[in-house]
């Protein structure tokens, strides 16, 4: 066996970037971004669902592409750019996506809509927002146990369009 | 903060992440993370006692060399997706990666990690029962007497019935494609069809793969202009939910007979499941609802069902019309 066994450490540092803030952690190596981003960075806007990657409810931005946040260790993104819910506000005006799902009345409880929104967000820049079929396919990932299915893509459209 | 006393170590280079894996038999080679953090933190059932993060090595990309397509395994599904070729030459392949998943595990998950998925059968994914075969040797299966409307009917038998339940897998064994691995001793290149193995009296032992060896790059043969081919997904939501079956077929016809032809099952077998059996009626046979019958038939001649699995002999035969059809119209 390696002589590497009796020295075994289980925790990380790591430099986590989120919505352009460096924060240094220390961490258990386990510690999944979700985790990190609610427990030691406080940033609850991110909601834990399933925490098992089914749910989309965990999505967040890394370097720009949607992931889910339960299914990836805070040490997988060291330094990585992480954008959260909290980090889509302009100057404190709401992205047009927020916007839209105002607008719209695009949620019921609210517990799903941080994910849905982010989801969404990525779903315009990867240019998937042509029609309504397109919009569910490419958003299937984030799902809403009060089904405001339709008036979320009735947000995203409206944006898609504008 | 939830202490699973798992040591996470970032790879270097891919010598250095074979030995971090080799030395220690507990190891586990860590790089989407959607399917190994999956078992290992939440549902528990491997327990890894090192993860050595492969994510960052330069193993990404899609080159070409000549007819083959070269696609380094930690390329993610979204980008093989995109590829222009894989979009121009290899419409089956783009189709199963974009009806698997959700775009976030797409992003998030990579080829190899794809290839090496484990099986979705919920009793191997559940801890609290005793009896896996796959998980505890000998044990017993609780899936032949339990609910299994997700099971495999090929390359099953009385000691499991756990579905492979990649999409992606299944036009890879129709067009041949071949992985490349490599561990202390070297590279080895395997034929994905030689590369899985049905579970017989093993099924904890799923594949060729040794520990310790690394997955580096799966190269798949382009098919030549002129072929038809297509993946479709049988499933009972219409998005973000696995197959019941599903078929990948590739043909050519000249003046109305089939001259060539790649057909791949999905949702009913063991290991991803290449049907020589059907390609085997289709060549030389006119293109017709006769042919594609007959090719149905033999591709799923002695099934090995369970109550909750019958469905799927008749569903399947269909799926493999539906998808001759499509190809050949």
């Amino acid at each position: 066996m390696s002589s590497t066994t009796a020295a075994r450490s289980t925790e990380v540092t790591v430099e986590l970037r989120v919505n352009g803030r460096t924060y240094p952690a220390r961490l258990d190596s386990t510690t999944t971004l979700l985790d990190a981003l609610r427990d030691e960075l406080h940033l609850t806007g991110t909601k834990k669902g399933c925490d098992q990657g089914a749910c989309g409810a965990c999505t967040v931005l890394r370097d720009g592409k949607r992931i889910v946040s339960c299914l990836t260790l805070a040490a997988q993104c060291d330094g990585s750019e992480i954008t959260t819910i909290e980090g889509l506000a302009d100057d404190g005006v709401p992205h047009p996506v927020q916007e839209a799902f105002v607008r719209h009345d695009a949620l019921q409880c609210g517990y799903c809509t941080a994910g849905q929104v982010m989801s969404a967000v990525a779903l315009l820049r990867e240019g998937r927002a042509h029609t309504d079929d397109e919009i569910r396919e490419f958003m299937s990932g984030n799902l809403c146990r009060c089904a405001a299915y339709p008036n979320i893509v009735a947000a995203i459209r409206e944006v898609a369009d504008s | 903060m939830t202490r699973t006393g798992i040591e996470y170590l970032r790879a270097k280079d891919q010598d250095s992440a074979v030995a971090l894996v080799a030395e220690d038999p507990d190891a586990a080679f860590l790089a989407g993370g959607t399917t190994e953090l999956d078992l290992a933190l939440k549902d528990r059932v491997v327990h890894p006692s090192r993860f050595v993060d492969i994510g960052r090595l330069p193993l990404r990309g899609v080159t070409r060399d000549g007819d083959r397509l070269r696609v380094a395994a930690l390329t993610t599904m979204e980008e093989l997706a995109a590829d222009p070729t894989v979009r121009a030459r290899l419409p089956l392949v783009r189709e199963a990666l974009l009806l698997g998943a959700s775009t976030q595990l797409r992003n998030m998950a990579t080829i190899g990690g794809n290839l090496l998925q484990r099986t979705r059968c919920r009793y191997f994914r559940d801890p609290d029962v005793a009896a896996c075969n796959k998980r505890e040797p000998g044990s017993g299966c609780a899936a032949i007497e339990g609910v299994a409307r997700m099971h495999a009917i090929l390359g099953a038998g009385p000691s499991c019935i756990a579905l492979h339940a990649s999409d992606l897998c299944v036009p890879l064994v129709a067009l041949d494609a071949v992985v490349e691995l490599l561990d202390a001793d070297g590279p080895r290149r395997v034929p994905l069809t030689d590369f899985y193995l049905t579970p017989g009296d093993r099924p904890d032992v799923e594949t060729v793969l040794r520990h310790g060896e690394l997955l580096t790059h799966v190269e798949i043969p382009l098919l030549p202009a002129g072929t038809r081919s297509a993946y479709i997904k049988v499933r009972d939501r219409t998005s973000y939910e696995f197959g019941l079956t599903t078929a990948g077929a590739a043909v050519q016809v000249d003046d109305g007979t089939i001259t060539m032809a790649r057909v791949g099952l999905g949702g009913v077998g063991t290991v991803p499941w290449r049907s020589w059996e059907a390609e085997r009626v289709l060549v030389g046979s006119p293109a017709n609802e006769r042919t594609f019958a007959a090719a149905a038939q033999a591709a799923i001649r002695d099934p090995f069902t369970v109550p909750g699995t019958e469905f799927k002999v008749e569903l399947a035969k269909r799926t493999i019309v539906r998808i001759l059809r499509t190809v050949t119209s």
